[in-house]
C-alpha cells in the first residue's frame, strides 16, 4: 500500500441540523452497512416515551443517533419576524402557543476528535488514527479493558455486553478506503449529513452559518468547528440551533489527557511521599 | 389523518415537551417550559457513558494494589531493621494483594483471554499501559520476596527482591490516581491534583493496618506509625480535594459514594487511634485497629469509585461546570 500520509487530506462530517428532518435513514444505513446488532437481550425494541427518539443515544450498537427536541420557540428561532396579522378569524384556545413551536432534530455521531481521549488512553493500541484522520477501533486487538468508555468526553464509545469489546463509528473506514462516502451521508435525503475534506466542510459550514444568521436564525451556531477548543476541534462537527446540552452534547468538552502531565507529576510526588514517609516510620526508637 | 378524538376541533391534549427538563423532576408527561438558567439537558440523560468497570474488580484492585505497594515498603524496611515478624506479614500481604489485583484486573476485561494484548505497547498517555508495566516489574519481585521468605529458598535473592519491590511499590500505589483521574468522569478528573495523595495515604493506612494485625506488638512500631501517618495524609488530602472540586465534589458527600467516604474517614481515624496509639500496649487493640485501618482504606477506594459513577450518571456534573467555564472565559 502506498503511503498517503502526506497527500490524503483529513476527512470529516459536517452535520447541518437545520435541515435534518428526523427520518433516521442515517441510523438505518449505518446499522445495515456496518452490520451493527440490536441491543442484546431484547427484541431490539425500546420505547422511551419522551419523543420520537426511541434510540436513546450513541453507544456500542448505535453509531448514528437522531435526537428529537420539542420546544415552544418560533421555528428556526426567527425572533425578528414580528407577530402575525390578526385577521379577526375565530380562534381556538392554545392556537398562539402552537405557532410558537419548533422541533429540533440532529443526527449525532462520534466526533473523531483531533485530540481523542479514547485513543490516548487505549492501552493496547486497538484504537488508532487512520490515514483519513479518523479514529477507529481494531476489533481484533481490543481486549475490552473499557478505559476509553469513561475517557470519552461525549459519551460515544461503549462496551458491547455480550461481546466484551468496545465499538463506535468508524466513519465507514471500509467505504472510505474504496473511495465511497460513509453510509449515513450517502443515505441522508436532505444533505444534513455532509461528508468530505474537513477544510472544505469547515468553509461550507461558515457560509451556511452566515446565511442562517442573515435569515434571522440568530440561534444557529457551529459546534466542534473550532480547532482551538478543548479537543482540538472535531472531525465530525455540527450546526446546531440551540445550546449543545439541549442536544445532549457537552458545552465545552476537554480531552482528559490535557491534564495528564500534571497528574503524572503529582503521582510522582505522592509516590515519593509514600516512600519517604514509610521509611521515616523506621527511624527513632526500636519498637 | 389518524386523529380519532371525539371532538376534532379541540386542541391536541398534549403540549410540547421542551427537552429542557430539569433532572430530578422525573414526572411523566408534560413539563412546563420554565427557563432553567442553571442547566439544560437532553431529557435528563447523561452526557457521559458511565464506566463499564465492576466496583468489586476495579475499586477492589485500587485497594489491593495500594495495600501491596505500601506493604512492600514496610517489608523492605522491616527486613533492613531486622523485624522478621513485620517483614513476613508485609511480604505475604504484598503477594496476596498483588495476586488479587491481577485477578481482578483480568477478570474485569471484556476479553480476559486477550490480557497479554496489554503488552503490545508502552504508552505514557495511558496510565493503564504504564500501570501494566509497573505490575510486570513489581509482581514478580513481590512474589519472589514472599516465596523466598516462606520457603527459605534463595534467601539472598529473596531479600534483594524485597528491596526491589519496596522501591517500585510506591509507584504501584500512586499510579492508580492518574488511572482514575485521566477520564472525563467529573468526580475523578476534578480531583486529579489531590487524588494521588488520597490514594497513597490510604495505601499507607492499609499497609500499616495489615502490619498491626500480623506483626507482634514489639515489632509493629513502623506499622503503627504508618497507620497514623497514612490516616492523616488521607483525611487531609481528601478534604482538600473535595474543597477544590466545586460541584463535582457533591457525589463524594451524597449517595453511596458519600456514605462510603464518611465510613472511610471514621474507620481510618478509628484505626489510627486504636491501632496506632492504644496498639502500643494491647495486642487486641492493635488487631482491631489494624482491621479498621484496612476497612477504611477499602471504603475510600469504593467511595471514590462510586462517587465517580454517580457523577457520570447525572448530566449536571458535566454540563454545569463546563457552562460556568464558558461564562467565565
Amino acid at each position: 500500500m502506498t503511503d498517503t500520509r502526506d497527500t490524503q487530506p483529513r476527512m470529516g462530517f459536517f452535520t447541518d441540523t437545520s435541515v435534518c428532518i428526523g427520518c433516521k435513514a442515517c441510523e438505518v444505513a449505518c446499522k445495515e452497512w456496518n452490520a451493527v446488532p440490536g441491543p442484546a437481550g431484547s427484541a431490539g425494541l425500546n420505547f422511551t416515551g419522551d419523543s420520537y427518539d426511541n434510540t436513546g443515544g450513541l453507544g456500542a450498537d448505535t453509531w448514528r443517533h437522531v435526537a428529537f427536541i420539542e420546544q415552544r420557540t418560533p421555528p428556526g428561532g426567527q425572533e425578528n419576524i414580528g407577530s402575525t396579522v390578526d385577521l379577526g378569524m375565530p380562534g381556538m384556545p392554545g392556537e398562539h402557543d402552537r405557532s410558537e413551536f419548533r422541533w429540533l432534530m440532529a443526527s449525532d455521531v462520534c466526533k473523531h476528535c483531533t485530540h481523542a481521549a479514547c485513543l490516548d488512553v487505549c492501552p493496547t493500541g486497538a484504537l488508532f488514527r487512520t490515514e483519513f484522520g479518523t479514529v477507529v477501533v481494531q476489533e481484533d486487538i481490543c481486549n475490552g479493558c473499557g478505559y476509553c468508555v469513561p475517557a470519552c468526553p461525549y459519551g460515544v464509545i461503549d462496551q458491547r455486553e455480550d461481546d466484551g469489546r468496545v465499538w463506535k463509528c468508524t466513519m465507514c473506514y471500509d467505504r472510505l478506503g474504496a473511495g465511497q462516502e460513509p453510509a449515513c451521508a450517502k443515505a441522508c435525503p436532505t444533505d444534513s449529513i455532509q461528508f468530505g475534506e474537513l477544510d472544505v466542510l469547515r468553509a461550507r459550514a461558515d457560509e451556511r452559518l452566515a446565511q442562517l444568521h442573515e435569515a434571522g436564525v440568530g440561534d444557529a451556531r457551529l459546534y466542534g468547528r473550532d480547532p482551538a477548543d478543548g479537543v482540538g476541534g472535531n472531525g465530525a462537527f455540527f450546526l446546531l440551533l440551540d445550546e449543545p446540552e439541549v442536544y445532549g452534547l457537552p458545552p465545552a468538552p476537554v480531552v482528559t489527557t490535557r491534564d495528564l502531565p500534571a497528574m503524572w507529576r503529582r503521582a510522582g510526588a505522592a509516590a515519593a511521599t509514600l516512600l519517604v514517609g514509610l521509611a521515616a516510620t523506621f527511624l527513632g526508637r526500636k519498637r | 389523518m389518524t386523529d380519532v378524538r371525539a371532538d376534532a376541533t379541540a386542541p391536541p391534549d398534549r403540549t410540547a415537551v421542551t427537552g429542557r427538563r430539569r433532572r430530578g423532576r422525573r414526572g411523566r408527561g408534560e413539563q412546563p417550559m420554565v427557563p432553567d438558567a442553571s442547566f439544560q439537558s437532553y431529557y435528563g440523560r447523561p452526557v457521559l457513558k458511565k464506566p463499564t468497570w465492576e466496583a468489586r474488580d476495579i475499586a477492589g484492585y485500587l485497594f489491593l494494589g495500594g495495600l501491596a505497594g505500601a506493604s512492600s515498603v514496610l517489608a523492605a524496611g522491616a527486613q533492613l531493621t531486622n523485624r522478621p515478624g513485620l517483614a513476613r506479614g508485609a511480604k505475604t500481604g504484598a503477594l496476596v494483594g498483588i495476586s488479587g489485583s491481577l485477578f481482578a484486573l483480568v477478570h474485569d476485561l471484556g476479553r480476559p483471554a486477550r490480557f497479554l494484548y496489554m503488552l503490545r505497547m508502552v504508552k505514557p498517555t495511558s496510565p493503564m499501559s504504564i500501570g501494566t508495566w509497573l505490575l510486570m516489574a513489581y509482581g514478580p519481585a513481590a512474589g519472589a520476596a514472599a516465596v523466598s521468605e516462606w520457603t527459605g529458598v534463595m534467601p539472598r535473592a529473596g531479600r534483594a527482591a524485597a528491596l526491589a519491590a519496596g522501591v517500585v511499590g510506591p509507584a504501584v500505589a500512586a499510579y492508580t490516581a492518574p488511572l482514575m483521574a485521566n477520564t472525563a468522569v467529573p468526580a475523578w478528573h476534578g480531583g486529579h491534583r489531590e487524588l494521588p495523595f488520597v490514594f497513597v495515604g490510604s495505601a499507607a493506612a492499609a499497609a500499616g493496618g495489615l502490619g498491626m494485625v500480623t506483626a507482634p506488638v514489639s515489632e509493629a512500631g513502623p506499622a503503627r506509625r504508618a497507620a497514623v501517618l497514612g490516616a492523616a495524609l488521607e483525611v487531609a488530602a481528601a478534604k482538600r480535594m473535595a474543597r477544590g472540586m466545586g460541584l463535582a465534589a457533591e457525589p463524594l458527600h451524597t449517595g453511596r459514594g458519600g456514605s462510603l467516604m464518611k465510613a472511610a474517614e471514621i474507620l481510618t481515624v478509628a484505626g489510627a487511634v486504636a491501632g496506632g496509639v492504644l496498639g502500643r500496649r494491647s495486642r487486641t487493640a492493635a488487631v482491631l485497629g489494624g482491621l479498621a485501618s484496612l476497612a477504611g482504606s477499602a471504603c475510600t477506594r469504593f467511595g471514590v469509585f462510586h462517587a465517580g459513577v454517580q457523577s457520570a450518571e447525572d448530566p449536571k456534573y458535566t454540563v454545569r461546570p463546563q457552562r460556568e467555564r464558558l461564562r467565565d472565559q
